[in-house]
């Protein structure tokens, strides 16, 4: 179909609607996901951020806020299976994740401040360090 | 608790929740060596933990994000939903091929990202709209 062209789209660049080959790299990314969430016990965004923006044309700042949202349901399908074996702390988790949260709140709105290039590059950084853990 | 490990746990969890913020990943990276460290969790208590907390923070940052007008929630629900998918996969893998392979095999799959991402901040996006050059191989 006609992929929407509107002048209007200042942060999205909307990429074709639910065709079958979007919804399979959507299928792709989330198979991507769950496999590093588990083999690696993290939630997957170092997968998801990347192929949102090389595969379905996000723009960054899109493809980091999407991400978060998939790393939520991501994160609580795990934690969920996890919490059935009794491996959950719960106190644990609030006095991390309540300074996160914190955290996040910052780190969203300074985001909106710098430039989606600004992102990518940070973005860049972050997986080269995630590549050198993994090798190390 | 000492108080050392607690200041050391809230400030681990500050840096992760920013780093999320900016770069849209929950965090777990910091998360798992952070309570290992300051928290006392046994690597798996410490993952699946992270994954609690990971919930907290990315489903904030998804809220204020969508707030911002970033967020495409049905794609998020299409990655989330079919995300099992690769946890079966993952299972099979693991017990398939050794766990040295799988690490410098996604390392090398995030050096391959980080090329192409470190361009598009030098050069600025190329053209997504239509079929994307597929200079992947």
């Amino acid at each position: 179909m006609v992929p929407a062209r509107s002048a209007a789209g200042s942060l999205s660049r909307r990429a074709p609607q639910h065709t079958s080959l979007r919804l399979a790299r959507l299928a792709g990314i989330a198979t991507a996901a769950g496999l590093f969430s588990a083999l690696f016990g993290v939630g997957g965004g170092t997968i998801v951020v990347p192929l949102l923006i090389l595969w379905l044309g996000y723009g960054e700042r899109e493809a980091t806020g999407t991400s978060l949202a998939a790393i939520a349901i991501i994160a609580a399908l795990g934690a969920g299976a996890h919490a059935f074996y009794g491996n959950v702390d719960p106190v644990a988790a609030l006095v991390i994740g309540l300074p996160a949260v914190a955290g996040v709140l910052a780190g969203t709105a300074l985001q909106q401040r710098i430039s989606e290039r600004a992102v990518a590059g940070g973005f860049a950084v972050l997986l080269v360090v995630s590549a050198g853990v993994l090798v190390l | 608790m000492e108080l050392s490990d607690l200041i050391g746990a809230i400030a681990i969890g500050v840096a992760a929740g920013v780093a999320g913020g900016l770069v849209g990943v929950g965090g777990g990276v910091l998360f798992v060596p952070g309570l290992v460290i300051f928290l006392d969790e046994s690597q798996l208590g410490a993952e699946a933990t992270s994954l609690l907390a990971i919930v907290l923070v990315a489903g904030v940052g998804a809220w204020r994000q969508g707030g911002y007008g970033n967020l495409r929630m049905r794609d998020a629900i299409v990655v989330g939903v079919l995300s099992p998918l690769g946890v079966l996969a993952g299972t099979v893998v693991a017990n398939a091929v050794p766990e040295r392979a799988l690490e410098l095999s996604f390392a090398a799959v995030q050096l391959g990202f980080a090329y192409q991402l470190a361009r598009r901040a030098v050069d600025g996006p190329r053209r997504p709209a239509g079929a994307p050059e597929d200079r992947s191989g």
